[in-house]
């Protein structure tokens, strides 16, 4: 990887520390452990979330359905274990399959009768929310042994931070997309794919598969996010998680990802969920402000972030014009 | 990573100073501002906090749990000395209402309840809609007298909790009278466009002169409804008596043109009481009971509706 394409990430991870330690300033209280811990804790459900869809926008697309997908996955796991007796460990499982399926199919629609991603996740999008609202429109209380014990599971830093079980989980979901987007074929295919659909396919690379792969990939994180999310408050809800795919998509952008794709990191993602969660939490420290300005922000942010992957762009077409010039005056 | 683990190690080292020289923070997550009466509430809490000298961390969660899981979290963090809370559903607060309690910030739910354990939250400040409609049922009994009295009744959406309980409580009120009866009774879906409708058509079936009241779940509907009788030809608040539950700045304007008779409160100031409340425990410790009633209070139009116009009508509504 050239420098150019790391620019985005270094500047995204500078921003970050940068307004954590303006934050810090102001307010004494935001550089405790509870404010680290609450970023985690608070962000890992939309984090699990950006990590597929940064799979998804580094290959070209965008995958609008995964706040649909959080939600069935939340009202099926609360209305399973209030109907059934089985474990939620199987629940897990057996939601995973489904999301991780509807995602693939998505791709496959996508691939075989070559529909534009958006159309496709849109219907998904719907048709998950549909699904959702079909099994409860209510919020479906989920009260479990074994959620109280993985609820209970934490550890205490000092200061009174909560590091818990989702944090954690969310944090071994981007080592694992690191590991899978820098070190092996699919990974590669993925990048290959985004930076350019028709180069990649001379390459040999088996784009049906990978498109599969990439939406089921998404869908199945977008599944995980949801077993979080119902960790997170312990129910069900048809109408929660509403407009978290563009929070998703905002993040990887923010993360420094392009959105025409084939460039860009996991770990830029991570920062881009950071920022955004340190603007919340500076605004409810603030307590004035609108809740609004959240928004706002970081409409400002991606805006900034568009433009300097347009600048770099521009750099960079000009710098090999230039190289291809002085390689044929030679 | 490594940045992760230095911003921990001097996190670890600043332990955080929350101290407040003087005036007590308190944080407020509120739903967000979907209705006037929300809108209100907010800015009555505002008030009263900045009458009573506090600093009040106020927080839109935009009808969102998850942002006002976040709220509660960042007011933890940032150790304020109460949380008011009113919540968007009644599930799923235990482990961050834990995390509150742990850290010895009381937490007051405002105008909803939750399904949690009640050792996790102090009290919870809210009307009850039975009496409500209770309080309006009893005024149209003593207005009406001996009198034979048949009444149209718009109710709120339908299966809503709101509509359920005023039904109920109001008859419950007229159950004693027997010359009081409904005669008709079906939603108005809390709008006033769909009250305007609905009373068209009660007008038509029944007709004005065979009505002689109408009940309606919110003020937005009598002020719809106002509207058909007038048009109807006949006299709101003369020839058909109004009450309706709420008590909105325009409501009050129609009672003061006499085209309206009376209103029960459902007040925004909730944060009052709770307020009140957190007084007497930093105080002394007092532990307030798990539920406190706000006052439904009934406005007829013997009292001074245009000052209560004035007085309501720039708190958002």
């Amino acid at each position: 990887m050239s420098q150019s394409t790391k620019l985005p990430l270094y500047i995204t991870l500078a921003t970050f520390v940068l307004a954590f330690v303006l934050c810090a300033a102001q307010y004494p209280a935001m550089a405790s452990t509870r404010v680290v811990a609450n970023l985690l804790t608070d962000n890992a459900f939309l984090g699990i979330t950006a990590v597929g869809m940064t799979f998804v926008i580094l290959s070209g697309g965008i995958d609008l359905s995964v706040g649909s997908v959080i939600a069935f996955t939340g009202v099926f796991l609360a209305v399973i274990l209030r109907d059934t007796s089985i474990h939620p460990l199987v629940a897990f499982a057996l939601v995973l399959l489904i999301t991780t399926g509807f995602g693939a199919a998505m791709g496959g629609i996508i691939h075989y009768l070559e529909m534009p991603p958006f159309i496709v996740t849109l219907a998904g999008m719907f048709l998950m929310r549909g699904l959702a609202y079909v099994l409860s429109t209510e919020s479906v209380p989920i009260t479990h042994e074994f959620y109280d014990w993985l609820q209970s599971l934490y550890w205490k830093a000092p200061g009174g931070g909560r590091f818990r079980l989702t944090g954690a989980l969310m944090l071994l979901t981007y080592v694992a997309a690191m590991i899978v987007l820098h070190r092996t074929r699919f990974g590669q295919n993925v990048y290959a794919i985004g930076g350019s659909a028709q180069t990649a396919q001379l390459m040999g690379v088996p784009r049906a598969r990978t498109t599969i792969g990439i939406y089921a990939v998404s869908g199945g994180l977008a599944g995980l996010a949801g077993i979080v999310y119902t960790l997170y408050t312990s129910a069900g809800y048809s109408l929660a998680t509403v407009g978290v795919e563009l929070d998703a998509i905002a993040a990887v952008v923010i993360g420094g990802t392009l959105l025409s794709g084939g460039s860009g990191f996991v770990a830029g993602t991570f920062f881009g969920i950071l920022i955004m969660g340190l603007i919340q939490t500076y605004i409810v420290f603030d307590g004035t402000l609108s809740s609004w300005w959240t928004k706002i922000v970081i409409g400002g942010l991606l805006f900034a972030f568009i433009m300097l992957q347009k600048g770099l762009g521009w750099a960079t077409t000009a710098r090999i014009r230039l190289l291809t010039a002085s390689d044929a005056r030679s | 990573m490594n940045i992760l683990k230095s911003l921990l190690a001097s996190a670890a080292i600043l332990v955080p100073a929350v101290a407040m020289a003087e005036g007590e923070t308190i944080g407020f997550s509120q739903i967000g501002s979907e209705s006037g009466w929300r809108a209100a509430e907010t800015t009555v809490t505002k008030q009263q906090a900045e009458e009573r000298g506090y600093d009040l961390k106020f927080a839109d969660a935009q009808q969102k749990q998850e942002n006002q899981i976040k709220a509660i979290r960042s007011f933890v963090a940032q150790g304020v000395d109460a949380i008011l809370l009113a919540p968007v559903v009644a599930t799923g607060w235990e482990e961050v209402l834990e995390e509150a309690k742990d850290a010895d910030i009381p937490v007051i739910l405002l105008d909803r309840n939750i399904d949690a354990p009640e050792d996790l939250y102090m009290t919870a400040v809210t009307s009850d809609q039975v009496h409500e409609g209770m309080v309006a049922g009893n005024w149209l009994v003593e207005a009406v007298g001996d009198a034979e009295c048949p009444v149209v009744e718009l109710q709120g959406t339908t299966g809503s909790s709101p509509a359920i309980s005023r039904k109920k409580g109001f008859e419950e009120a007229i159950a004693a009278a027997d010359n009081i009866s409904i005669t008709r009774s079906q939603t108005g879906d809390f709008t006033r466009a769909q009250g305007k409708v609905v009373m068209e058509s009660f007008l038509k079936s029944e007709g004005g002169e065979n009505i002689c009241a109408l009940y309606a779940h919110n003020d937005d509907m009598a002020v719809g409804a106002i509207q058909a009788i007038k048009e109807a030809g006949l006299k709101p608040g003369e020839d058909i008596k109004i009450v309706s539950i709420d008590s909105v700045p325009d409501i009050h304007l129609a009672m003061k043109a006499g085209e309206a008779n009376a209103t029960v409160e459902l007040t925004p100031n909730m944060a009052g009481p709770a307020f009140d409340v957190l007084e007497a425990y930093w105080k002394d410790g007092t532990m307030p009971p798990k539920w406190i009633q706000t006052e439904s209070k009934l406005y007829t139009s013997d009292d001074d509706n245009a000052a209560i116009y004035e007085s309501k009508k720039d708190l958002g509504y």
